[in-house]
């Protein structure tokens, strides 16, 4: 079997409890794939070590145990060949837009020249629809603005994979759904390959090829991988017409509601791989609409 | 709107000026100044018959005394008698000097602190023991060492202007938002060019307080310790005429102390306004 283009195995994460207790398991022998030119989104709640997993992928943390594995090589540190979007826009309030874009592609290719550096800074900023705000400071930029410069910066460095921690949580409603389009409309145009945190059910229906489902923390676990198979190009507006949505939905939604509590832990055992990717195996019941890997 | 209350609070500002000069004015003009056919107290026999009266020089006398100053403040007429725009300069002088030195030495040593926890733990006590001592306790020791006045005032602004920037420093760099130090890591910048393109930036404007607060005890600082070690500068030029009792110059170079530390000040706001950010 080939290994996909990124793959985690058997990731753990301990942090050392306080002074004379035990240390706590976030997450224990997480293993999953990414395929090149896919965009996955993980779902879970709140202290299953999502970020902590992103983190690892971005080589920002150490895991205490397993690996990850991208395009041949183990992810040991940061890499210009993973963009990160942090989930607060992070740019730097002293640059323009043009400076900030401008800062990532000068890291990234610093033989460059500041014309092409500029020029090339430009593309991605007319790509998020910001022209006419390069010369503008992100004080000057409304939410929304500022988190597509960052996606403008994630993606002029052209990484191999883009890397996003829950990149429009902080946005009001209307922003989020408008800048999710503009995600959509940018990757269908780059085949870009995304990992992707969200809380969102929606937002990850709409954005993903598959959801991976986490059960909850501490000892949290990769229990599922749902297959989003409403065809692209997808639109927001038709998106719950399209068959399978509800099904998929109700899916997510039951397992953040009931069962990502009640499979919590159960795959301890820590000789299994990916719980999801062998249906045989699976000891929970089989998704319905989103065929499962 | 804006310039109409700006206006009004010119012309408030001129109104107060008036009333304190002229009260200031009446004052003195008014004082019951001794004739010669009273019997003088034994006080007054022994004061020179100033009696009661004050001897404070009218606000008259202070503004002619400060159009000769000012229209010639870079004579030179023997070691005693120089001109107010040489004294200034010898304060000026000094306080940079000791300040330049006090910046070369406390901003890297503040970023040092400010990036390692363990470095702020070893030096924190140091800090805190030494930050609290008197500049000018420093005297004594600096003149035994240096054994030179004005190296040892140098010395003296260097000791209290390292404090404000130091402490600064330290929390501008250690309160830069791990999301700024992460986008450096992902773009794998090398540890200079975060110090430089994205530490130093953020934390700028912190470390600009820090040099406004330094440069403006500098100046209250070096005003006594010219006054302590003499020889030049615009706190011995006070001393000095004190020691003349000439009075309309001690005002005048009160006066002069304030308009200079006010200019020194401005001059630190603008450079924080240009590294200063809106988050």
């Amino acid at each position: 079997m080939t290994k996909p283009f990124l793959y985690v195995e058997n990731l753990t994460k301990k942090f050392p409890g306080p002074k004379g207790e035990d240390e706590l398991t976030v997450f224990e022998n997480v293993s999953f794939g990414i395929e090149k030119n896919e965009f996955v989104c993980v779902i879970g709640h709140s202290g299953c070590g999502k970020s902590t997993i992103l983190n690892v992928m971005a080589g920002l943390e150490q895991s205490t145990d397993g690996y990850v594995f991208m395009d041949g090589k183990e992810i040991k540190g940061t890499s210009l060949d993973r963009g990160v979007i942090f989930q607060n826009h992070s740019l730097l309030p002293w640059k323009s837009t043009l400076g900030n874009v401008a800062f990532a592609v000068k890291a990234k290719w610093p033989g460059w020249s500041k014309k092409k550096v500029n020029e090339h800074a430009m593309k991605y900023i007319e790509l998020v629809g910001l022209t006419g705000s390069e010369h503008r400071r992100p004080a000057q930029l409304s939410g929304g603005m500022r988190q597509r410069v960052g996606i403008a910066r994630a993606f002029a460095i052209e990484p191999k994979m883009l890397l996003m921690d829950e990149p429009f949580g902080a946005l009001d409603a209307l922003t989020r759904g408008s800048i999710q389009d503009e995600l959509l409309r940018i990757c269908s145009r780059t085949n870009q390959t995304v990992f992707m945190i969200t809380h969102d059910v929606d937002e990850a229906i709409l954005l993903s090829d598959r959801i991976l489902l986490m059960t909850n923390g501490p000892y949290a676990q990769v229990a599922e991988s749902v297959t989003v198979d409403i065809p692209r190009p997808r639109q927001r507006e038709t998106l719950v017409k399209q068959a399978g949505y509800y099904e998929t939905r109700n899916h997510l939604v039951d397992f953040l509601v009931r069962r990502s509590k009640e499979l919590q832990g159960e795959y301890d055992t820590g000789t299994n791989e990916t719980p999801s990717h062998d249906d045989d195996q699976a000891p929970y019941p089989r998704v319905v609409a989103g065929t499962r890997l | 709107m804006l310039t109409m209350e700006n206006l009004k609070a010119a012309l408030l500002s001129l109104a107060i000026l008036i009333v304190l000069l002229g009260a200031w004015e009446w004052s003195i003009e008014g004082a019951i100044v001794p004739t010669g056919d009273q019997e003088l107290s034994e006080y007054e026999q022994l004061t020179g018959g100033s009696g009661g009266g004050s001897r404070i020089p009218a606000p008259s006398a202070v503004i002619s005394h400060a159009i000769t100053e000012l229209s010639d403040p870079f004579y030179v007429r023997g070691s005693n008698d120089m001109g107010i725009g040489i004294q200034l300069a010898h304060s000026v002088g000094r306080v940079f000097a000791g300040y330049s030195m006090a910046l070369l030495v406390a901003v890297p040593l503040g970023f040092v602190i400010g990036m390692s926890p363990l470095m702020y733990k070893a030096l924190n006590p140091y800090i805190q023991v030494l930050r609290p001592i008197s500049p000018l306790a420093w005297m004594p020791l600096a003149l035994f060492i240096i054994r030179d006045s004005g190296a040892s005032s140098i010395f003296v602004i260097f000791i209290c202007s390292i404090w404000p920037i130091l402490v600064n420093t330290a929390f501008g760099v250690s309160a830069v938002s791990k999301d700024l130090r992460n986008v450096a890591r992902t773009l794998e910048l090398s540890s200079l060019k975060t110090a430089f393109a994205v530490i130093l930036p953020a934390a700028a404007p912190t470390i600009l307080t820090g040099m406004r607060i330094a440069i403006g005890i500098s100046w209250l600082v070096i005003v006594a310790a010219e006054m302590l070690v003499g020889g030049t500068g615009i706190g011995y030029y006070v001393w000095n005429e004190w020691n003349n009792l000439d009075l309309t110059s001690v005002i005048f170079s009160i006066l002069m102390i304030g308009v200079i530390g006010m200019f020194l000040d401005s001059l630190l706001a603008a450079a924080t306004r240009m590294v200063q950010y809106d988050h």
